[in-house]
């Protein structure tokens, strides 16, 4: 039992303790430099509120252009926008069916050499490292423009998003499940299979979904370097100045949007 | 026949697991292993089936060594060695009969299993296993609806299923109050005696190791200290194996 009466409670204890410079001198030295990389920042960029003030009016002249949206187009943009759903579901199909050896091999628990497990992470790292529209430019100069180098760029990128999450999956499977199936005498594989597949089985389909929603949305700027999907007529629209035109466009991306977020967050409820 | 010469374990950390092990337990006996927290219980048990290897020595099972063996052989050699857990460790997103069959997995090609068939004799045998710890209508329930001692008769199922010669069970009441506890130990006796499966199990509850056992092994810092019959086992002897005079929390104290 702690005995009150006995501890002395002096005025230095009643202080705020991060005030004195001496005792705190690491956290005041850290503050310090946050404070230089800021303003380091802030020069660099250009951040300035008179220039957001000026620009007011121009934001509002577009603003206006794009009142009221022209919906002559509607039945133009419906082609590129099933598009842009093909493009999402094919690439995160691709960066599923990489992922899971990538996966594995970066799982510490299931890895079979350190060498295979420092590969698979080295990749995985790369993968992710590199943006899908980066990917995208490299995929259109390699097979030509078109939705194609769009799914090989959210393949792939996604890929490496996809394979670390496993990893983490599955080196959170309990040790004591694998030690059973490994005890009964079972290989590397159906342990997989029996201990590891069943216990990341809803994490597999949560991630693969919100991957899907990101790779909708991805998909929708892909266009912008010539990677299929309705980014294309965002680009081209905006380029006319036919601003009416890019609003509806931007309204056709948040309802398609919306709709597989909603029918995601279905498929969800549905297997959790 | 479960032979160990002169084993040694000695973990990477430098900690004595196993000191110079000597012992012979022969098929169908039910052999309980007692000894204070960190005596080399677990650590005995699981270098049986390698789930540790020794750094000396030898264990040889019916004239086999398991010291050398790798790979194929390894798991071959572990199929035939049921194995049950304080935590039961029952994949607990899949249901009964799938946890049971996972101990049939080692006899099938990787290919077959990957895909999850099973031939229609391992279903019966899995069944089979279920009926005889008497849990048959929970078979396509999930594990985790099960109750601990539920879950610890699946476990048991499983290592049947298994076709297991031998069982090994740490701590396999650890986890239950006294009622569960009875009950899974029943099953374990009866299976021993019924199928002559030989038994080796943890346990810290010292009226239960005299009650259940043929056989008492006390291990003291990872030497054996005591083997003889359960008879021979007294609270003196229990003193002697733990260094000090047996406490009450050491006894379940509940009677059959
Ligand atoms: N992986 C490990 N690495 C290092 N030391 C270990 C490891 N596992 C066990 N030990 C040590 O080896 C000794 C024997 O451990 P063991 O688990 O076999 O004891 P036990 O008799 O089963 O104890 P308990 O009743 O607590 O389960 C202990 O001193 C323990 O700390
Ligand atoms: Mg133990």
């Amino acid at each position: 039992m702690l005995d009150v009466s006995q501890q002395r409670i002096t005025v230095d204890d009643l202080k705020p303790k991060w005030f004195d410079f001496r005792k705190n001198g690491k956290m005041w030295s850290s503050l310090l430099i946050l404070a230089v990389i800021y303003g380091w920042s802030i020069r660099e960029t250009g951040i300035s509120l008179p220039a957001l003030v000026e620009g007011i009016p121009h934001m509002q002249d577009f603003l206006m252009r794009t009142f009221p949206p022209d919906l002559s187009i509607l039945s133009k943009l419906m082609a590129p926008t099933i598009e842009t759903i093909q493009i999402a579901l094919l690439g995160t199909t691709l960066a599923v069916i990489l992922a899971i050896p990538l996966g594995i091999g970066a799982a510490r628990n299931m890895s079979p050499y350190p060498l295979v497990y420092r590969t698979c992470r080295m990749i995985l790292n790369f993968l992710r490292a590199t943006s899908e529209l980066i990917f995208a430019l490299i995929f259109v100069a390699a097979v030509g423009l078109g939705p194609f180098p769009g799914v090989l760029a959210l393949g792939i990128h996604s890929a490496g998003m996809l394979g670390k999450f496993y990893a983490e999956a599955i080196e959170n499977v309990s040790k004591g499940e694998i030690e059973a199936l490994e005890a009964a005498g079972s290989n590397k594989w159906q342990i997989l299979r029996y201990a590891v597949w069943p216990q990341v089985l809803p994490e597999f389909v949560t991630v693969n979904l919100y991957r899907w929603e990101h790779n909708l949305r991805a998909a929708t700027v892909l266009g912008l370097v010539g990677a299929g999907g309705i980014g294309f007529e965002l680009m081209t629209t905006m380029r006319l100045f036919k601003y009416d035109e890019t609003a509806t466009v931007l309204l056709v991306i948040l309802a398609t949007v919306t709709v597989i977020d909603f029918i995601s967050t279905r498929i969800r409820m549905r297997v959790l | 026949m479960i032979e160990f010469k002169h084993v040694s374990k000695v973990y990477a950390n430098g900690t004595v697991g196993l000191k110079n092990i000597n012992l012979a337990i022969g098929a169908g006996e039910f052999v309980v292993i007692v000894g204070l927290s960190g005596a080399g219980k677990s650590t005995l048990l699981r270098s049986i089936n390698r789930l540790h290897d020794i750094s000396e020595g030898e264990i040889l099972i019916n004239g086999k060594s398991i010291t050398a063996a790798s790979g194929q052989e390894l798991r071959h050699v572990r199929r035939d060695i049921g194995m049950i857990f304080q935590n039961f460790n029952l994949v607990k997103r899949s249901t009964v009969m799938r946890n049971v069959l996972s101990g049939r997995v080692g006899y099938h090609s990787t290919f077959r299993t990957l895909l999850g068939l099973f031939p229609k004799p391992d279903l019966e045998l899995a069944m089979q296993a279920l009926e005889r710890v008497n849990i048959k209508e929970k078979a396509y329930v999930r594990a985790d609806q099960l109750s601990g001692g539920q879950q610890q008769r699946v476990s048991i199922a499983r290592a049947l299923a298994q076709e297991a010669k031998i069982i090994l069970a740490d701590e396999p009441v650890a986890s239950l109050d006294p009622l569960t506890t009875r009950q899974v130990m029943d099953d374990l006796k009866r299976i021993n005696q019924e199928l002559g499966i030989t038994t080796i199990v943890n346990l810290h509850f010292i009226d239960l190791a005299r009650e259940y056992a043929s056989r008492i092994i006390g291990l003291r810092a990872g030497e054996v200290v005591f083997d003889g019959p359960a008879k021979a086992a007294t609270d003196q002897v229990f003193a002697e194996i733990y260094g000090r005079p047996i406490k009450k929390d050491e006894l379940l104290g509940v009677e059959a």
